[in-house]
């Protein structure tokens, strides 16, 4: 006789910053105040607003509760569970919602922009379900697309709606899954292999630990459809090692499936078996490129290897394998029970379906959004991520992690698809979206993201090993303030060699975010070489803190803040600093109440 | 798992573990839970509602939720019941009993019962 449902994040932002913990305490007060057997405490996938957790949601009224805290909870289960009464101090809200409220209207959860303007495909059941419990899933139509498929429709027919629907990888390169899938199935029969690529590695990306978390029924489901259009039957699961709770969730879903009969022998009572084992990476990003992970997979040292043969002809221990990234194949059973128009019906004409970015950076809601193809950059920064905060201007968005480019407020409007993208100098990579204000040196950015190229190359080819590491030693020079106008002239070449030279796709897209900066911020290279400036006021070697003496009251502040002992001067009298001593870590800029320290 | 009929009876009885989170019900059925009105007995209220659209699985079709300012003075326990599109029903003096009866007949019938109505 459940009446109330409170679902807390399980995910693994909600988990660190202490929700197991909440949920447990929730369960104790519950029991306490003897309305155990009414509400019920439910752990779900992440639900998105990462920023705001722990997040807890009460149904039927969808209540958005965020930040919580554990001393929360009694006053939440007194208050709300048992009398009605919404603890609104510890209620979610932006502009649109703060609205509703004040015209008297209960909102929830739907209504706020962060969640209105989505398109829930790929996270349909993430914040929904318990991911641990497979008759959630099956509730939400979970088993029935792998049902339909091996009981009303031929391996011929599967490859024929998946290319119908033009569903193209969501990892990165955006190869359209059902050619991938065609190509395996005309391979003449035999062992093959579906693997599922969960080797998430761009800094700042989530959306695929986000799926595992929280809805790892359906990756299980959609691989077993691709087993049965292929022909194959063994799965296995890269995931790395360091995502625990993905990992953990997905075993005890491996389990649940093989009892029900999902996976192992005679699947739905055909001759169909299937069956899906994980594979832990250790965490290195080459293994995120297709053939270094099935090389990891065979137990050697993950290392990519030239391409053709193509993994569809020739791949895991030789033999034709589909790799498909987790957000690819959460699109799959949405698919055969919808139907491929259902699906080309949103996003774009080239690049179908929703993509889900995770949002980082100088942006109001961090977290992770769904949106149809298509949307631009500007609704995605300005709508559903609520802009840029401290009232700082937009400077620029990375998306494509260390791979992909930067997009300039120019080109706000542009569309984000596949091709809108690449057009632009940058890709979609796996969705992660890095949001850039006035305060970020774009120089800065790009020795950042080569810094972790640098780090994560595997040393097989030369292009990447040293090509990366001589451009990195030239934008450590620039930013040091001893470029000059050739370094800027030898880095753009050195990119066009990389690029052409390298073995994999992980030495060819390194240059991008140099690439990229150059194309739209040629202007701050110039800076930092001629000027010796840098306009963001980053880099430290090249600028310096200096106190307005128009401004400065003479209170001595700054002096009793600063660790060097670089600021002196007579009280009620200007202060001055020392540059020779200053090691520019900003205390005495933070401490002045008057604005009298300035960056130049 | 053999059979597509197997796994949507499996599916229909999965569904009240989410049907409450898809907020698909039409129907909304509000329990005045302020401190008077639980001192007036909204709680036997409030579980006499829920235990009644447990028994019928009626979870696609009605909510049970509380609010603490809904009250109206010697009037206590007070239910509302929202429809879409439908004029809100309020319900007075309420009791285990009579909540029964507003299952039956106005939920599952369509049919307010005018005689616990304000």
């Amino acid at each position: 006789m459940i009446r109330t449902h409170v679902l807390v994040c399980g995910g693994t932002g909600c988990t660190s910053s202490g929700s197991v913990a909440i949920r447990e305490a929730l369960v104790k007060e519950i029991a306490a105040k003897g309305i155990a057997d009414e509400v019920k405490v439910v752990g779900t996938g992440c639900f998105g607003l990462c920023a705001l957790g722990p997040i807890m949601i009460v149904y039927p009224d969808g209540t958005f509760y965020s930040m919580v805290k554990i001393e929360d909870v009694p006053e939440i289960v007194e208050e709300h569970l048992l009398k009605g009464r919404v603890v609104e101090r510890l209620e979610y809200y932006d502009a649109k919602t703060e609205a509703l409220i004040k015209e008297g209207k209960q909102v929830g959860l739907k209504d706020t922009n962060f969640y209105s303007k989505q398109k829930r495909v790929v996270l349909r059941n993430c914040g929904l379900i318990n991911p641990e419990v497979i008759e959630e899933y099956i509730a939400r139509d979970g088993y029935k697309a792998l049902g339909k498929v091996l009981t009303e429709m031929t391996p011929e027919t599967v490859v024929d709606t998946m290319l119908k629907s033009g569903l193209r990888g969501r990892g990165g390169a955006g190869f359209p899954t059902g050619r991938k899938w065609m190509f395996a199935a005309q391979q003449p029969a035999g062992k093959k292999y579906v693997c599922c690529n969960a080797d998430e590695g761009d800094p700042g990306a989530f959306m695929d630990r986000s799926v595992l978390e929280g809805d790892p029924h359906a990756v299980l489901e959609a691989m077993a459809i691709a087993g049965y259009a292929i022909g194959s039957d063994q799965g296995y699961i890269y995931v790395r090692a360091e995502y625990p709770i993905a990992i953990h969730r997905l075993e005890i879903a491996i389990k649940q499936a093989r009892e029900y009969g999902f996976l192992g022998k005679n699947i739905f009572g055909t001759d169909f078996n299937f069956d899906i084992q994980l594979r832990l990476g250790a965490g290195a990003f080459v293994c995120g490129e297709e053939t270094a992970l099935m090389t990891s997979i065979e137990g050697k040292r993950g290392e990519p290897r030239p391409r053709p043969p193509f993994p569809a002809v020739k791949g895991l221990f030789g033999r034709p394998t589909i790799l498909n990234n987790v957000e690819t194949l959460a699109n799959v059973a949405q698919i055969i029970l919808n139907g491929p128009e259902w699906f080309t019906a949103m996003g774009t004409e080239k690049s179908p379906g929703t993509k889900v970015f995770a949002l980082g950076g100088k942006i109001v809601n961090t977290g992770l959004v769904e949106v149809p193809m298509g949307t631009t950059l500007r609704e995605v920064v300005e709508e559903i991520g609520g802009g840029i905060p401290n009232g700082k201007k937009f400077k620029a968005a990375q998306t494509g992690g260390p791979s992909g480019g930067c997009l300039p407020a120019s080109l706000i409007d542009t569309p984000i698809d596949f091709d809108s993208l690449i057009a632009a100098g940058s890709m979609m990579g796996s969705g992660g979206l890095i949001v850039m204000d006035e305060t970020t040196c774009m120089v800065d950015i790009a020795r950042f993201f080569l810094d972790f190229t640098v780090d994560e190359s595997c040393g097989k080819c030369t292009p990447c090993r040293i090509g990366t590491r001589r451009l990195l030693e030239i934008l450590d020079k620039i930013i040091a303030g001893e470029g000059t106008l050739e370094d800027i002239d030898k880095l753009e070449e050195l990119c066009t060699f990389i690029k052409s030279a390298s073995l994999c796709a992980l030495g060819q897209t390194a240059p991008n975010p140099v690439l990229s900066t150059l194309r739209f911020f040629r202007d701050e290279y110039i800076a930092h070489v001629v000027d010796k400036k840098c306009p963001a006021g980053v880099c430290k070697n090249l600028m310096r803190y200096h106190i307005n003496p128009d401004l400065c009251k003479g209170c001595s502040a700054c002096s009793r803040v600063c660790p060097v002992g670089a600021i002196s001067g007579e009280i009620k009298s200007p202060f001055t600093i020392d540059t020779t001593k200053c090691i520019k870590c900003g205390a005495c800029m933070e401490k002045c109440r008057f604005n009298a320290i300035e960056k130049i | 798992m053999k059979t597509l009929a197997e796994l949507a009876a499996l599916r229909d009885k999965a569904r009240n573990q989410v049907a409450m989170r898809e907020g698909k019900a039409k129907t909304k059925i509000v329990v005045g839970m302020g401190t008077q009105g639980i001192d007036a007995g909204a709680r036997d209220v409030l579980l006499a509602f829920a235990k009644e659209l447990d028994k019928d699985n009626l979870f696609e079709t009605a909510v049970v939720t509380q609010n603490a300012a809904l009250a109206i003075d010697g009037k206590l326990p007070v239910v509302e019941v929202y429809e879409d599109g439908k004029k809100t029903a309020t319900y007075v003096n309420m009791t285990a009993d009579k909540a029964v009866k507003v299952v039956n007949d106005h939920i599952k019938g369509g049919k307010v019962v005018a005689d616990y109505t304000l």
